[in-house]
């Protein structure tokens, strides 16, 4: 009995203890340990964006989904256009390295240019990021599409469209000075090569436009009517290649594989209404939201710029038929701007 | 006794009949109805262009901007369409675009007396930058319901014959019946050939060059459109590509000379047709794209050294302005 008044007695001191403690603990709240220094990391801090032009998808893209997730934290962007011109950007990036920005996103023109002026950067303590064009010098981080991969996708869902058709397939490929060109199509010989029954009939760079691409496939559709596949490199230039096709009436005879930034006109309507069988898309947003994770980890893990290395390649959206439809697959650039 | 000579036209004309032979017999493929029409088709824009600036250089002129009133108007319709515009509505603004361009150009040259290369080298930056900063969104104009049957104008076929072959031929009767039967074509001629003679005998010399440069400009604009129809799209990044060498080429390898008053419709097609066959053979044989300019380069050569040969300059056939 006294056991129990006992026990009765104790269990009612700990509860009223615990009940007046509780409401104590709660009102106190707990501080997270790194949040304050996350944030004075990247306050009043500036990234500097040199991308080889403005006001194309892909680099509209990456602006503002870098804007989205990083101004509210208080980081100033600083964006350079060297539209189009690979000695106004190496400019644009040599000023840059005296202003001592806290980071650079930087989108190569080709691999060499800017290779010894981003090493200077990193030397000088700039983080750069590099954007789907990576350059020879390997930087803090790189973001972007693996093109081989690209190339390697496309052909072999051209190779498989082509299977007891003709074999026959031609290949349009962007500039010649551009190495984003170049890899795909190492990734292009890399299927062919397992593929000797396939027969590439034109081989043609249309350097990225799409009246050139236009005139050199109907040329080769002219010569070749019984042609199966085209691997185009990106769809802002194949919208020409699927016109010739089209005007030919061999829409959905010819499989046409292209890639690009997924941009809903450029990509999702165009695979829709049949003009691409296929587009290989490295989701701009994506690769935006990979940039910005990345600037906020080097700035708050306050690491010596070229210490560390990697690279992020982006995961490929295959764009087809089944999934044009679908909300998620593609993006729209004036919402991302919202 | 009259010597035998070859002129620049009849020069160019050899080289192109030369090449066609050589790419007729070797060529399987190359010879047939349907590949004539192709590469028609694959110039057909270049020529309408080469049109606009065979009526400039007859006036002793050139238009630099070209390429920018290609680009800008035709985009113009295009984004216009895609913000929710009328597509009527949207080509009247282009044509207001195209003739205010045209005006300036010509307000330009034949008032404030800037020498042509350079107002239209300024002028066309000036139109291309407006365009990229202030009408377009993104480069890449893209086509949107609003423009649907449009694309008619630079894609299907007519009677057989693809669509942008058509407005070619058609540009080409319009531009010849202008130059030939109508006095402000002769103007054109008078007032290129010897401006200041030209004026002594009365001609309206100024408003003609005005007028040389708002033809160029709509003609420019109607090229534009012919080429976002048969691309779905307008890129009007177009501007920053060597494409205003190829029809300046397409001019002065027709046999119209820089130095004005000569030449007309029929030099811009043949000059159209030699390059059209270079392009279209070389695609056929595959040829590499570095190749590719050798061999433009090397055929381009022969065909002005030819020129040179045969026809040497001297103080009395050299005229101020030759370049």
């Amino acid at each position: 009995m006294v056991r129990v008044h006992r026990f009765a007695l104790g269990t009612i001191a700990a509860l009223t203890f615990a009940s007046a403690a509780v409401p104590a603990l709660a009102q106190q709240g707990l501080d997270e340990p790194f949040q304050k220094t996350f944030r004075e990391a990247l306050a009043g801090k500036t990234v500097a964006y040199v991308p080889v032009a403005m006001n194309f998808d892909l680099t509209e893209g990456w602006y503002a989904g870098l804007k989205k997730e990083l101004e509210p934290y208080g980081v100033k962007f600083e964006i350079r256009d060297p539209n189009w011109n690979t000695n106004a950007g190496a400019q644009a990036v040599t000023s840059l390295i005296s202003e001592k920005p806290a980071v650079m996103v930087i989108h190569n023109p080709d691999v060499q240019t800017y290779a010894k002026l981003l090493q200077r950067a990193e030397n000088e303590g700039i983080y750069v990021i590099q954007i789907n064009m990576g350059s020879a010098y390997r930087s803090s981080a790189f973001v972007g599409a693996n093109w081989i991969e690209i190339g390697e996708r496309q052909t072999e869902g051209v190779v498989k469209a082509c299977e007891g058709k003709s074999n026959k397939i031609a290949i349009i490929q962007g500039a010649l000075s551009a190495a984003a060109s170049a890899y795909t199509l190492k990734g292009v010989e890399n299927i062919l090569a397992k593929h000797p029954e396939i027969k590439v009939v034109s081989s043609q760079a249309a350097d990225w436009d799409a009246a050139k691409a236009k005139a050199i496939t109907q040329t080769v559709l002219k010569q070749n009517p019984d042609l199966c596949g085209i691997v185009g490199f990106w769809d802002g230039m194949d919208i020409g290649t699927a016109a010739a096709v089209k005007e030919a009436g061999l829409t959905g005879k010819v499989f046409l594989a292209t890639s690009g930034g997924g941009e809903r006109k450029g990509a999702c309507e165009l695979v829709k209404n049949g003009s691409f069988d296929l587009d290989m898309s490295y989701d701009v947003p994506t690769q935006a939201a990979q940039m910005a994770g990345t600037i906020k980890w080097l700035l708050s893990s306050g690491v010596k710029p070229g210490s560390v290395k990697g690279s992020e390649y982006t995961t490929l959206i295959p764009i087809t038929k089944e999934n044009a439809d679908s909300q998620t697959t593609c993006w729209n650039l004036s919402d991302l701007k919202k | 006794m009259k010597r035998f000579r070859l002129n620049q036209q009849e020069i160019v004309f050899a080289v192109f009949a030369a090449l066609f032979l050589v790419f007729s017999i070797l060529l399987k493929g190359f010879l047939t109805a349907d590949n004539m029409l192709t590469l028609l088709q694959n110039v057909a824009v270049l020529g309408i262009l080469g049109l606009a600036m065979a009526i400039v250089v007859i006036g002793r002129g050139i238009d630099l901007s070209l390429i920018a009133t290609l680009a800008v108007p035709a985009g113009l319709v295009l984004q216009m369409v895609q913000n929710g515009h009328s597509l009527p509505a949207s080509l009247l603004a282009a044509s207001l675009l195209s003739v205010a361009i045209g005006l300036v150009n010509g307000w330009l040259i034949a008032y404030a007396e800037v020498p042509p290369l350079f107002a239209t080298l300024a002028s066309g930056l000036f139109i291309a930058g407006l365009g990229q900063a202030a009408l377009f969104q993104l480069d890449v104009v893209q086509w949107s319901d609003g423009m649907a049957g449009f694309e008619r104008l630079g894609q299907g076929s007519i009677l057989g014959i693809p669509t942008a072959i058509v407005m070619f031929a058609i540009a080409c009767v319009v531009v010849f019946i202008l130059l030939r039967f109508t006095r402000w074509g002769a103007y054109i001629y008078a007032v290129g050939d010897n401006p200041f003679a030209a004026r002594v005998t009365g001609i309206p010399s100024r408003p003609i060059i005005v007028l040389q440069y708002v033809l160029a400009a709509l003609i420019g604009c109607f090229a534009g459109l012919v080429m976002a129809a048969s691309v779905n799209s307008m890129p009007t990044r177009v501007f920053n590509s060597t494409l205003i060498y190829d029809v300046i080429l397409v001019v002065v390898l027709g046999g119209i000379g820089l130095s004005g008053g000569r030449g007309g419709v029929v030099n811009v097609i043949i000059g159209t047709l030699l390059i059209g066959t270079m392009l279209n053979g070389m695609t056929i044989l595959d040829v590499p794209y570095a190749g590719q300019n050798l061999i433009k380069g090397i055929v381009l050569l022969i065909a002005v050294i030819t020129d040179t040969f045969l026809n040497p300059r001297n103080e009395e056939t050299a005229q101020q302005g030759d370049i």
